[in-house]
């Protein structure tokens, strides 16, 4: 009875020195990503109260250009996902060459939509939208929109440059393939909050 | 939760084809979600529908882009039913609380 729980347990918990047998790398970046989704669940959710307790909550984003671009810039994110995965397999093939060549890519994607990104901005600054300010008298409006795309973007720019480390380490054999996957973890969970980030901010004030 | 994986070193993380089609996929739902922008729903409907179309993305990544899929069964349990519960109580306790403050005001002038 005690052996055959042990056993069921063994093979479900299994680890000894390596927990859920994976890298402590691995875990760690896991760990990292938890409870950064409960600080950006935590904003939402702010911001998500505020949007729906306001019945006059500001609507700066016309379809065009606004939503547009927007839908361009997570299109981009999106593609350098994929070539993030493409970059992670590769490493695994130990292709070392078409890995450089992916992680670029992947930064390239990412280093454009913050390029993106910031024109937005400066266009909605231009229209009187600022961090403590809006036209419409409503600074919640700006806190949250420039703190929540604000908070995403410092999180983009952290892994351009993550990605262009992990692009010159693995040119000079200084990572593994283990390393090249948990940067992935951490390039895929900036383009999973961007899926929240979008919808929520961005289609939830386009003017009619 | 069919493959459970094998270790690290043999890693039966998909082929380019199913990165392609999962990626295909999220861009799908990701037009869906502008089409509802689009045609503007009342608020409270559109943000319910556009946080369950986007917890359907987010577990496509999760799942086939960052390899959970994968991975021992035992990393999913341990990282999903946390996370799922935290926000959870964020939502019980947040709520709520915030709603009362709106109908009973704040009790500045």
């Amino acid at each position: 009875m005690h052996e055959a729980k042990e056993a069921a347990l063994g093979s479900l918990w299994s680890g000894g020195t390596a927990p859920f047998a994976t890298s402590s790398k691995k875990l760690g970046m896991w760990l990292f990503i938890v409870s950064d989704t409960l600080t950006f669940s935590a904003v939402l959710l702010a911001y998500s109260y505020l949007r729906l307790a306001n019945p006059d909550w500001p609507r700066p984003f016309a379809f065009y250009p606004a939503i547009v671009k927007s839908t361009a810039m997570t299109v981009i994110l999106l593609a350098s996902s994929l070539t993030m995965v493409l970059g992670v397999a590769a490493a695994h093939r130990n292709d070392r060459r078409s890995t450089v060549r992916w992680l670029l890519a992947t930064a390239l994607c990412g280093a454009t939509f913050v390029g993106l990104h910031l024109t937005e901005w400066v266009e909605l600054f231009h229209e009187g939208y600022t961090p403590w300010s809006t036209p419409e008298g409503m600074p919640l409006f700006g806190a949250t929109f420039f703190g929540t795309t604000g908070l995403h973007m410092l999180h983009v720019s952290i892994g351009v440059l993550y990605l262009l480390f992990m692009a010159v380490g693995i040119g000079r054999n200084k990572f593994t393939a283990d390393d090249v996957e948990v940067s992935g973890l951490y390039w895929h969970f900036v383009d999973l909050v961007w899926m929240f980030v979008f919808p929520l901010m961005y289609l939830m004030s386009i003017h009619s | 939760m069919s493959t459970h994986g094998s270790g690290s070193g043999e890693h039966p993380a998909g082929s380019t084809r199913l990165f392609v089609t999962v990626w295909l996929w999220l861009a799908a739902v990701t037009g869906v979600e502008v089409f509802l922008g689009y045609v503007q729903l009342q608020p409270t409907l559109m943000l319910s529908l556009l946080v369950i179309l986007s917890v359907c993305k987010a577990a496509l990544i999760v799942a086939y882009f960052m390899h959970l899929k994968y991975e021992r069964f035992s990393l999913t349990l341990a990282l999903i039913p946390a996370t799922i519960f935290c926000i959870t109580m964020m939502l019980i306790f947040f709520f709520p609380d915030s709603m009362r403050i709106l109908r009973l005001g704040t009790g500045a002038r």
